[in-house]
């Protein structure tokens, strides 16, 4: 086996210290730009850096929630010091075919509801964006194999400036991310980010079956 | 040797502005004049209390030649876990797993939250944990790599009444920290990402002294009240190497541990008068001491007699067994074990349930363990209040570099 650990010493969102210590801890991914298909490993497996590479773009702490099948959500913490205004419209990963951009929100009656990000997320010079259960998230809407924990899945981020960066999210096996989906034409309702609610027996955390 | 750190990359300015005195620096210094200051001139007030040294910051380095957790001070409190890989789970969902666990330990131990951890704000205070991987003779198989021919349940021994629940398991993982909510968090989240490979077969927490009761170093009192490890090598001496670290093959670096769960009958126990209870280990309770003379850590004359001609250290007694004085042989193991004090069982007239879980850790099972552990099975004064009722041995693989993962050198 030759597969790497990506990140294993990033921060989380919640528990960041100075972006000063943790540059010099080395505890950000740096993404690399790619330049086209068949580069979508570059960035991911280098060890850490003391300071970021291609433009400016940092991800820390990138997972995906285990599932056997169908959809699951994708998350980290991306920061902006390329200098510029930056939208991420999309998401690549050959683990599914289809992959939107979501938002999360009040569903009105005490659970959350997402939907579609119209537009993408802006990520402004200088910010971030955090992707986490229960917020903002990738949604990878079908799975081509089971995901199980502690796999690692290339993704690419796609920006509306046309740059993509590629990057390696670990899998985890995880209770929550059951955000309620409900796609705007109506059909499908009753689907859920990752795999994870009802109708899905959760209890088995069956990753290896 | 693993001695504790500061966490580098976070010296908590919230820290010190919370505890305004913290670590060996001016600050503490600077509180102490005051407070001496002030006691000159106003004889009649206590000096200002000194705060108490905080240790919630303290890192051990996870990474390393050795893993961390054996050549490391034994901090207050530990979990340690006996798992049993699920019977679906292969030789890559083994590697998975071990990833998945060795990117837990390396951050929760630098005081970081896991990835996906939950509960992040609970991973601020590592107080000095370490979690410390073991390898089943199960893991092995399953992995498709050749145990050790040591890795194997110990021999059935006269005085076991092993208890199922206690003993085996496939995965081991000792989690020790310096206090016991960062301990149960580090464990939390373990087994949770632990969950979809293996099944919880054993969980046996223990505790020591908690850190600041005494200097450390000190030779820890188990529950009957004996100094436990005065023996011991002294941690990051070249004698801890020999005893400890295996020197050839895979495992390298690594060690062999066991893991007893020894019931100690307390309330028996309590019969036993002063002298009989020095009696059956040849130790005095209040010193450590031999029965020969001296200190703790003297040397004991196992040819000195009595005016009545019998050894003064007792041919029954712990020490002389464990030394194997009448057998003309030597063997050394380094033991880091914990107390355990748990509710007695439901129904019974018994007021403790209580012992140690014994922990040694050697480079040579066979050699060094085994043959002291069958001198103690065949004759030891102090089996009388103690029975084994839980057993296992683990292969301890060497410590990983970073974005390296635990065992890679013996799986791969």
């Amino acid at each position: 086996m030759s597969r790497s650990i990506p990140l294993p010493f990033s921060p989380a969102r919640t528990a960041r210290p100075t972006r000063r210590a943790a540059l010099a801890a080395g505890l950000l991914l740096s993404l690399t730009a790619c330049t086209g298909p068949g580069d979508d490993e570059a960035g991911t497996t280098a060890p850490p850096q003391d300071e970021p590479v291609g433009d400016g773009l940092t991800l820390a702490d990138p997972w995906v929630k285990a599932a056997e099948e169908g959809m699951t959500s994708s998350f980290g913490t991306l920061r902006n010091d390329s200098g510029r205004d930056l939208v991420l419209i999309g998401v690549s990963t050959p683990a599914s075919s289809m992959v939107e951009l979501h938002e999360t929100s009040s569903d009105g009656s005490g659970g959350m509801s997402m939907a579609e990000k119209e537009g993408g997320f802006p990520l402004p010079a200088g910010g971030e964006l955090v992707l986490e259960p229960g917020g903002d998230h990738i949604m990878l809407m079908d799975l081509a194999a089971p995901l199980l924990p502690g796999d690692e899945v290339e993704l690419t981020l796609l920006f509306e400036d046309g740059t993509e960066h590629a990057y390696t999210a670990t899998v985890k096996d995880f209770a929550g991310a059951q955000e309620h989906y409900e796609p705007e034409d109506g059909t499908g309702s009753g689907a859920s980010d990752g795999g994870g609610h009802e109708g899905h027996d959760h209890s088995d955390h069956g990753g290896e079956e | 040797m693993n001695t504790p750190s500061p966490t580098p990359f976070r010296p908590a300015r919230r820290h010190l502005l919370r505890t305004g005195v913290l670590g060996a620096g001016a600050l503490g210094v600077g509180a102490a004049s005051v407070g001496l200051d002030r006691a000159l001139r106003e004889p009649s007030q206590e000096p200002a209390a000194a705060e108490p040294a905080l240790h919630g910051q303290l890192t051990v380095p996870f990474h390393g030649e050795h893993q961390a957790g054996i050549e490391t001070p034994a901090p207050a409190a530990a979990t340690f876990l006996g798992l049993d890989l699920r019977e679906e789970v292969d030789r890559e969902g083994v590697l998975r797993l071990l990833r998945l666990l060795t990117d837990d330990a390396a951050r929760l131990t630098q005081g970081r939250p896991a990835l996906a951890d939950t509960e992040p704000e609970m991973a601020s205070e590592p107080a000095s944990l370490t979690v410390t991987f073991g390898f089943g003779p199960g893991l092995m198989e399953r992995a498709r790599r050749e145990a050790p021919s040591w890795l194997a349940p110990l021999p059935a021994f006269g005085i076991d009444r092993l208890e199922e629940q206690y003993t085996g398991g496939d995965l081991m993982l000792q989690v020790a920290a310096e206090d016991p909510l960062t301990v149960s968090h580090a464990a939390r989240m373990l087994l949770k990402d632990a969950r979809a490979f293996t099944r919880v077969r054993w969980v046996q927490p223990g505790f020591r002294r908690s850190p600041g009761t005494q200097a450390p170093g000190t030779t820890m009192r188990n529950l009957f009240g004996q100094l436990d490890g005065s023996a011991n090598a002294q941690l990051g001496s070249e004698h801890f190497s020999r005893v400890v670290w295996i020197k050839e093959g895979p495992f390298a670096g690594g060690t062999s541990m066991v893991i007893r769960r020894i019931r100690m009958d307390l309330d028996g126990w309590d019969e036993a008068d002063r002298a009989a209870r020095e009696q059956s280990t040849g130790t005095r309770l209040d010193s450590g001491a031999p029965l020969s003379g001296g200190d703790e850590f003297s040397r004991a004359d196992f040819e000195k007699v009595s005016v009545n001609g019998f050894p003064v250290i007792g041919e029954f007694s712990h020490m002389r067994r464990a030394n194997g004085i009448d057998e003309g042989e030597h063997q050394e193991i380094f033991r880091r074990p914990y107390n355990y004090d748990v509710a007695p069982p439901p129904g019974s007239d018994s007021v403790s349930e209580a012992g140690q879980v014994f922990v040694s850790f050697q480079a040579d099972l066979n050699g060094q363990f085994l043959p002291i552990q069958r001198r103690l099975d065949a004759l030891d004064l102090l089996n009388q209040w103690t029975t084994p009722i839980g057993s296992a041995v683990f292969a301890i693989p060497p410590g990983c570099a970073e974005g390296d993962y635990v065992g890679r050198s013996v799986l791969e």
